[in-house]
């Protein structure tokens, strides 16, 4: 009964997604252009991957608010690792993963075994991460290499320009990482435990699941997208500012939440999550077309976030 | 009894797919405690929500001080004098006694709260009452049982004339329900109309003056309490005759193997030196009253709640069980008195909660075989008779003998030869009752043994082999079946060491 509800959620956000896309083309033929496009997938990589990971925190009934600036504190060190430490650039993307990874295994061990609220905790990291990153740069900015330059092949893990035409080799890694990641929350035993727990923590337990385990392996997946994301983030917008990134998990939170996955736990879906994301890369990279400026993407995501989820309250009021 | 105060009648209520009430009548006078009676689902609730106005009525007319009256919502009936104290309490743990009582309505000086006036009001009430409760105590403080003194006590200084209480004795222990049963004594003494739901027949032959049972949103009957028995009472709700025959004699074939062994377990003070023998096919009885300690005993063992020492062991073997998981392993399995906190996970399907202890068994490389699992979990409800459409439904939809079955069958699939039963009836209705029961005998028959956690005393002499009594977190008595009698348990659960 629940999922059928949730189903439709997402299936509500999927008709608002084509109905944007198809009103935005309509009122600026321009909108419609290959370039366009490429810019909106631009736009949703490290916010998708962010939204990615975080799904599994909020299915498990947490909260990961570290994701935006552990993006930036792992692009800072390991930005800096390569251009000024002249590390290989493969080692430098591998240690921003990793980087992304730790964190996620702190909020972990903080949530399940300290037995923090996973709201304080991931609070603490998030403050953390900040800090962190700027001292490691010496509050530096840091430009990762540019596409062309030496080192600057890492660029085509999201985007080749092949000959003038681009293509967004990261929207097909964003993807799969997808079909990964729904894989592994619908299909395997991790993510079965993980949607357990999140809906009936105690009950689980009581089953003889290593709850603290799997709450902690969800923490890590999410905080391990995040390092991902801050690999797509600099390649695709190159300098990293030391203390930024803070915002960015609540765009992927919105992300989330659009796309139906449950904020007191026990439901997520993957799919929808995508779905979230690309609506609103879609009215930011779409807004300006029909001169609104891109303040006016913040004001239209607000708005479709209160609406999605009061769809899913009216939903569920009219079921019980 | 005085005069009629209530008379529903013809009352009528259809939900989509579902005819909740028909044509059903209730009549309370002034001065009488009137029990409403049925199974699970007979309508009971619904009845007492059309009367309280959350529900409209399809049909029928009410009747209350002689006036027909039509209440659309809770906030009329309860200005009229219709209150209903809830089996889930419905009270703010933070404020103080007196400002739950008066809340919505507080005293206020020029424009601010007067505390002291609430406080001194609600004293006046606790006196008239008779009620012994500090107005400025914090409501999270007290007990379950004076919290719900505290909640008739809000519905007497509403000008209540009709308080409606459902299952008010569920939580409750032994010298609460005294006191409970004085104040409704009390209400009855100043010429209210009580609407009594209870499950316990012995509670409402004690403490009501008629019964009205329902079955199935039909009106059965009304019967004056002193004139019938249980039997009669407990024929009307299910249609036909069930006997609560004690068991005889043990079912254990002698030189049974002990399979599980607790030597000294202890656990604050709740569980207290607590040793016992558990043999194959057997079905240990663990009686007491609320609060002496036997649920606490039951999570030590399994590695629930952390122990401070005991030794356990599992067929002649020493275990080290320090969480779930380690008992699980153990073969041991835990079926929680509490179901939807502890037991299933509500959200999820038929088939996912039957396979959540062995998923490791369902698993062919990363992914959850998803056709074995709904195999077995379909072999396990035509074994178990699990009533539920398919095994994709989400188990919130089953009623809660039907969810009872599928924590069973979590066990049973996991291979656990050790089953912890705490409170498996409570909730169920009568008729899902007696097909626990026989599924419990069928199970030791099979070779397992299960520890019975119950507080209905009938169960225990129904259903146990040997009985281990506790008080106070010790254990005060074991004895045979044979030599086991209402009267010897009742008097080991009351020795006070």
């Amino acid at each position: 009964m629940k999922k059928t509800k949730k189903r439709t959620q997402r299936l509500i956000a999927l008709c608002a997604l084509v109905i944007l896309y198809i009103v935005f083309r309509l009122i600026n033929p321009a909108f419609g252009t290959y370039a366009t496009f490429v810019n909106i997938m631009d736009a949703s990589y490290y916010i998708g991957l962010m939204a990615i990971g975080v799904t599994f925190a909020i299915t498990s009934d947490g909260i990961d608010l570290s994701i935006g600036t552990v993006l930036t504190c792992s692009a800072l060190i390991s930005g800096s690792l390569i251009t000024q430490y002249h590390v290989p650039v493969a080692v430098g993307l591998i240690v921003c993963i990793l980087i992304g990874m730790a964190f996620g295994l702190l909020n972990g061990v903080m949530v399940s075994y300290m037995k923090l609220p996973p709201f304080i905790a991931t609070l603490g990291s998030m403050m953390l991460s900040k800090g962190l990153g700027s001292i490691f740069t010496r509050a530096q900015s840091i430009t990762w290499p540019q596409a062309g330059a030496p080192g600057g092949w890492f660029r085509q893990i999201f985007k080749i320009n092949a000959n003038g035409v681009l293509i967004p080799t990261g929207f097909i890694l964003l993807i799969g990482i997808a079909a990964a990641a729904s894989m592994l929350l619908n299909k395997t035993r991790p993510g079965r435990y993980i949607v357990s727990l999140g809906s009936n923590y105690e009950a689980t337990r009581l089953s003889g699941v290593n709850v603290a385990k799997w709450r902690t392996l969800a923490y890590v997946i999410s905080g391990t997208m995040a390092g991902v994301a801050g690999l797509a983030y600099a390649s695709i917008y190159s300098t990293i500012l030391p203390g930024g990134g803070a915002g960015f998990e609540l765009d992927a939170i919105a992300g989330v939440v659009i796309g139906g996955t449950s904020m007191s736990g026990g439901f997520g879906t993957v799919s929808g999550t995508l779905i979230g994301v690309l609506i609103m890369s879609v009215l930011k990279t779409g807004l300006p077309f029909i001169g609104l400026q891109t303040h006016y993407q913040q004001v239209a995501t607000g708005i479709v976030l209160v609406f999605a989820v009061f769809v899913d309250v009216i939903n569920r009021k009219r079921k019980n | 009894m005085g005069d009629v105060i209530l008379k529903m009648s013809g009352i009528d209520k259809t939900f989509p797919g579902v005819h909740a009430l028909k044509e059903v009548n209730l009549e309370v006078r002034k001065g009488e405690v009137h029990a409403l009676m049925g199974e699970n689902g007979a309508g009971k609730s619904t009845l007492m929500k059309v009367l309280t106005g959350i529900y409209a009525k399809d049909k029928g007319r009410i009747f209350f001080e002689a006036k027909e009256v039509e209440f659309g919502n809770p906030a009329e009936a309860q200005n009229a004098g219709i209150a209903i104290v809830h089996q889930e309490l419905n009270m703010m743990q933070q404020l103080t006694v007196a400002q739950n009582i008066f809340i919505g309505r507080e005293f206020m000086k020029s424009k601010l709260i007067d505390d002291s006036k609430m406080n001194e009001e609600a004293r006046k009430l606790f006196e008239k009452l008779n009620i012994n409760i500090d107005p400025e105590e914090t409501m999270g403080n007290l007990t379950v049982g004076k919290q719900q003194m505290c909640e008739i006590a809000k519905a007497i200084s509403r000008d209540a004339k009709i308080i409606v209480f459902d299952e008010p004795s569920a939580a409750l222990t032994e010298t609460e329900i005294g006191e409970l049963f004085k104040i409704i004594r009390d209400l009855r003494e100043k010429q209210l109309g009580i609407v009594y739901i209870s499950h316990r027949m012995d509670e409402i032959k004690v403490i009501t003056d008629r019964v009205t049972v329902m079955r199935d949103g039909e009106y059965v009957g009304t019967l004056i309490t002193q004139d019938c028995t249980k039997d009669d009472i407990i024929q009307m709700m299910v249609g036909r005759a069930i006997y609560e025959a004690p068991k005889e004699k043990s079912n254990v074939p002698k030189g049974a193997p002990v399979v599980l062994r607790v030597d000294n377990l202890n656990m604050g003070k709740m569980v207290q030196n607590v040793s016992f023998e558990l043999r194959k096919g057997e079905i240990l009885g663990f009686s007491g009253l609320m609060g002496a300690g036997r649920t606490e005993t039951a999570r030590a063992l399994f590695g629930a709640d952390k122990k401070d020492s005991g030794d356990i062991y599992v067929n002649g073997k020493k275990v080290a069980i320090n969480s779930p998981q380690d008992a699980v392993n153990a073969g041991i399995g835990y079926l929680s008195e509490d179901r939807k906190r502890f037991g299933v996970v509500l959200d999820n399907t038929v088939a996912v909660n039957t396979t959540m202890a062995s998923l490791e068994k369902f698993t062919s490389g990363l992914l959850v075989n998803a056709r074995k699992e709904k195999r077995v979990a379909k072999h396990y409800a035509r074994k178990l008779k699990t009533k539920t459409p398919d095994v994709d439904t989400a188990i919130m939809n089953l009623s809660g003998g039907n969810q009872q079955k599928v924590v069973i069958a979590k066990w049973l699939v996991r291979d656990c030869d050790i089953l912890i039963f705490d409170e498996p009836t409570r909730g169920i209705d009568v008729g899902a009752k007696s097909e626990l029961y026989q599924l419990m005998n069928e199970l030791v028959e099979q070779g397992k043994s299960i520890i019975m956690i119950s507080s209905e005393l009938t169960e225990i002499l129904r259903m146990s082999d040997r009985i281990v009594v506790m008080c106070e977190g010790k254990k005060t008595g074991e004895l045979s079946i044979e030599e086991a009698s209402q009267e010897r348990i009742m008097n080991a659960a009351t020795l006070r060491n």
